[in-house]
Order: structure tokens, then sequence, then C-alpha cells
């Protein structure tokens, strides 16, 4: 089947039903698997305790932080340069869905740093990038509430999701260099530079999990979108059916 | 030349009654002024964080009155002339913000030498933080373009602008601020800061225009 082909939403449709029960099953038997290794197979750190397994939960978010943007992006080519229907949902479906993983991250490091660090937050290059692309991400949700025609809306927010794409290395860069310049780098102790395979495995495991996880919530987003703008549709045709019975 | 013609339009309008070339820098004067009420009148504090004040001043006050720079065209039909006209729509928008920049940036950074006496700066940041603000403020303004555009496609986008915009200005913040501060602080060279900014602006004035020329584009169909 050709990408093409799903520019019928009913083809869509169709094979989201035959493939979310197979996308939930799987996900949720990665995530069991996933856990297990990080509860009872993953050593704790010596020097951090039980603490150390929300890096489990924290890492994987953090990489969807960014995978979700760049998922956005190629829906947002799809918009601009092939005007592909599905596109346009796909990028509205997304973007939910990455904002609530970069909001995990930010949350699930914020709780990582006050046993750590002892506070909630610092000012650090990596969290200060990830909630400048929170911001962002909220822009473009924003952006999408704001607009009632959905295509008008679509290319919008592609162009501002490509533009941030361009932009988001510019800012993870320049935070760097703030950062450098601000306060010593005190938080970060150097060590362990390569990772024991003991952990390494377990969060490989849960990356693939979320990221099954969001391609879940993803597909099961974009089934609701089209089927809300069906209802749109049928709603607008109904008015303008009664707007017509009450004028004869 | 048409867009010789654009340019000479837009700085007219901008300085008539009504137009608002004036805003930016009253807004700069107020935010500037209020800052020292939040902080107390403590000289030597307001010296140390006077740069970024007046950097954080003038970003928000060229962001305030960015979302008229299509709004007003498209209200009264002349957006739609230069959008079929044959000049290329990239050109109209480096012509539009140019304009922009020459009636809402220029004054904010002939005005911020004044505010800095208030801020108690000393006479060499005085000139650097003028300096880093005419290398910076024409980044913020190809960069609101794209802000400018969308607000003029979408019907109620105008309070959304500062939202989208804001995060893409976070460099040009960054930058700015670090350049301006190398005479006070001391171990940070001038000179890599305000390179990096010169090429942000560069950079901006690259992306901007196509960026915003497509968005109005996209949205006149």
């Amino acid at each position: 089947m050709a990408l093409i082909d799903l520019a019928n939403p009913t083809r869509f449709l169709t094979l989201a039903t035959r493939v979310l029960p197979w996308l939930v099953g799987l996900t949720l038997a990665l995530f069991a698997v996933g856990l297990y290794l990080t509860f009872f197979v993953a050593p704790d750190d010596y020097q951090q305790g039980a603490v150390v397994k929300i890096m489990f939960i924290h890492v994987p978010n953090a990489w969807l932080s960014m995978f979700v943007w760049g998922v956005m992006c190629v829906a947002a080519l799809g918009t601009l340069v092939w005007r592909h229907p599905l596109a346009d949902v796909a990028a509205k479906a997304a973007a939910p869905i990455g904002a609530a993983f970069t909001f995990l991250a930010l949350a699930t490091g914020s709780l990582w740093g006050r046993p750590m660090w002892g506070t909630y937050w610092v000012w650090d290059a990596r969290l200060t990038s990830v909630l400048v692309l929170f911001l962002m991400y909220l822009g473009i949700i924003a952006l999408w509430r704001t607009v009632e025609d959905p295509s008008r809306a679509a290319r919008a927010a592609a162009i501002l999701t490509l533009v941030g794409a361009i932009n988001i290395p510019i800012i993870k860069f320049s935070v760097d260099w703030w950062n450098t310049l601000h306060q010593p780098a005190s938080v970060f102790r150097a060590g362990g530079s390569a990772i024991d395979k003991s952990i390494l495995v377990p969060l490989l495991v849960m990356a693939v999990a979320f990221t099954l996880l969001f391609l879940t919530l993803h597909v099961a987003a974009m089934r609701n979108e089209i089927l809300r703008r069906r209802i749109r549709t049928l709603r607008l045709l109904q008015a303008r059916m009664t707007n017509a019975g009450a004028r004869a | 030349m048409p867009l010789r013609a654009l340019l000479i339009r837009d700085i007219r309008i901008a300085l008539r009654i009504g137009g608002g070339a004036l805003t930016g820098v009253l807004f700069f004067l107020a935010v500037v002024t209020l800052i020292p009420f939040a902080l107390g009148p403590d000289l030597a504090l307001l010296r140390r964080i006077g740069p970024a004040i007046l950097w954080l001043g003038a970003l928000l006050a060229s962001l305030l009155t960015l979302d008229r720079l299509f709004a007003d065209d498209q209200a009264d039909g002349s957006l739609d002339l230069l959008l079929t006209g044959r000049t290329p729509l990239e050109l109209v928008v480096v012509t539009k913000a140019f304009a922009h920049w020459l009636t809402t940036g220029l004054p904010l950074v002939i005005a911020a030498p004044v505010l800095g006496i208030m801020l108690n700066l000393e006479p060499d940041a005085l000139v650097i933080v003028m300096l880093t603000l005419l290398a910076g403020t024409p980044a913020l303004t190809f960069i609101g373009v794209i802000g400018a555009a969308l607000a003029a496609t979408l019907r109620r986008g105008g309070l959304l602008l500062p939202i989208l915009i804001l995060p893409l200005t976070v460099p040009v913040l960054i930058f700015g601020v670090s350049a301006a501060n190398a005479t006070l602080t001391g171990p940070m060279p001038f000179g890599t800061p305000f390179a990096i900014l010169c090429a942000l602006t560069l950079f901006s004035m690259v992306i901007g225009p196509f960026a915003a020329a497509t968005t109005l584009r996209q949205g006149a169909e």
C-alpha cells in the first residue's frame, strides 16, 4: 500500500482499526518487560540508590520530546510540499502528545533533581533548552486552536514547525553558551562515561516502549481527529440545510 | 523602483498620526522606568543589570508593533496588490521589515543611551549597548516578520504573536546581553558574542523573509 493511498481517510481508518490492537498489545508487553528490567534487574546506583530508577522514565521522555518534533517536521513537509491530507491530521495530533512528553521529561527531571541536586529546578543548559522546546510546543498548539479552518491552520502550523526545527539547534547552542557563562559546571559530575550493559539494556527497552506508546497514541489521536472533522463537516451541512429549510 | 516606493510609503505611514513609530520607544521608556520601581533605586545593582534591562525592553518594544506590519495592509487590500505584483514577495517582505526597523528599531537604538544614563551605566558601556542593539534589533525584526505574517493570515493572531516569536528570540537575547556585558564582567571577550550576534542577524535576514513570504502566500489561498 503506497503512502498516497492513505490520503483517503476511510482507508486510513480501516488500517488504524486493524493496527491499533496490535500496537496496544505490543506497547503493554514492552512496558511490562521494561519495567521488570528497571525494577528487578538494573542495579541501584552506588551513590544515588533507588532514585536512579527515575532515569528509565526520564530519558525516554526527553528523547521523545525531540523525536515528536521530528515527526511534526515530516508531517509539515507533507502538508506544504505534497498537500497530503493526512499530514495535516498527523501534525495536529502529534503536537499535544509531544508537549505531554516534554512536560513529563521536565517533571521527572525536576523530581530527580530534588534529591540529587537539592533543588527542583536549576537553570542548567539542558533543562532550559527543553523548557524553550516546551514553550514552542504550546505555541504550536495555541496556533492550531486559533484558526477555525483546519487546512489553513495546518499550513500556518507547518511553517512554524519548520522554522522551529531550524531554530532548535541554535537555541540549544546558545543556551549552552549562556550556561557556561553564568555558572560553572557543578551539577554534572564527570565520571561514568560508558554506561554498563545492565543499565543500558533496560533503558533501551524503555525507550522502545515509550516510542511505541507514542505511535499508539498518535494513531489513535489521528483517528479521533479524522472523526472530529467528519462531525464538524456534518454539523456544517446540517446547519446549512436547516437554514435553507427555514427560508423555504 | 517599486521597492523604494514601498519603503517610502511604509515609513510615511509609520510616521503619520496613528502610525507605530513612536509607540515602540514610549513602551521602551515605560518598561525601563518600571524596573527600578520593582528592584529598588540601588544604583550599583542597576548598573550591573542595566544592559540586560535595556535589551529586554528593546526586545519587548520591537515585538509590540510588529503585529500591524502586514495586518494593516491586509485590512485595506494593499497586501493583495503586493501578492499579485511582479516584485518577488520575499523582497517585498525584506523592504517592509527594513522600513519597520527604521521606524521602530532604530529609535530604540538611539534612545538606549539616554535610558542607560538613567540606569547609571558607564560611558563605554553605553556605547557597547548601543552597538549590540544596532547589530541585534534587525534580527528581532526579521524573526518577527514570520509572526507578523502569521498574524495577518489568522484573524485573531495578534495576541498569539509574542507567544510564537519569543522562544525564537532566545539566542539573540543571550548573545546580545553577553556582548553588552563584556565591559562589566570582564572575563568574556566582546568580539565572540558580538560576531555571533551579527551572524544571527544575517541568518534571520535569510530565514525570516522566506518563511514570511510562504506564510503570506499560503494564507492568501
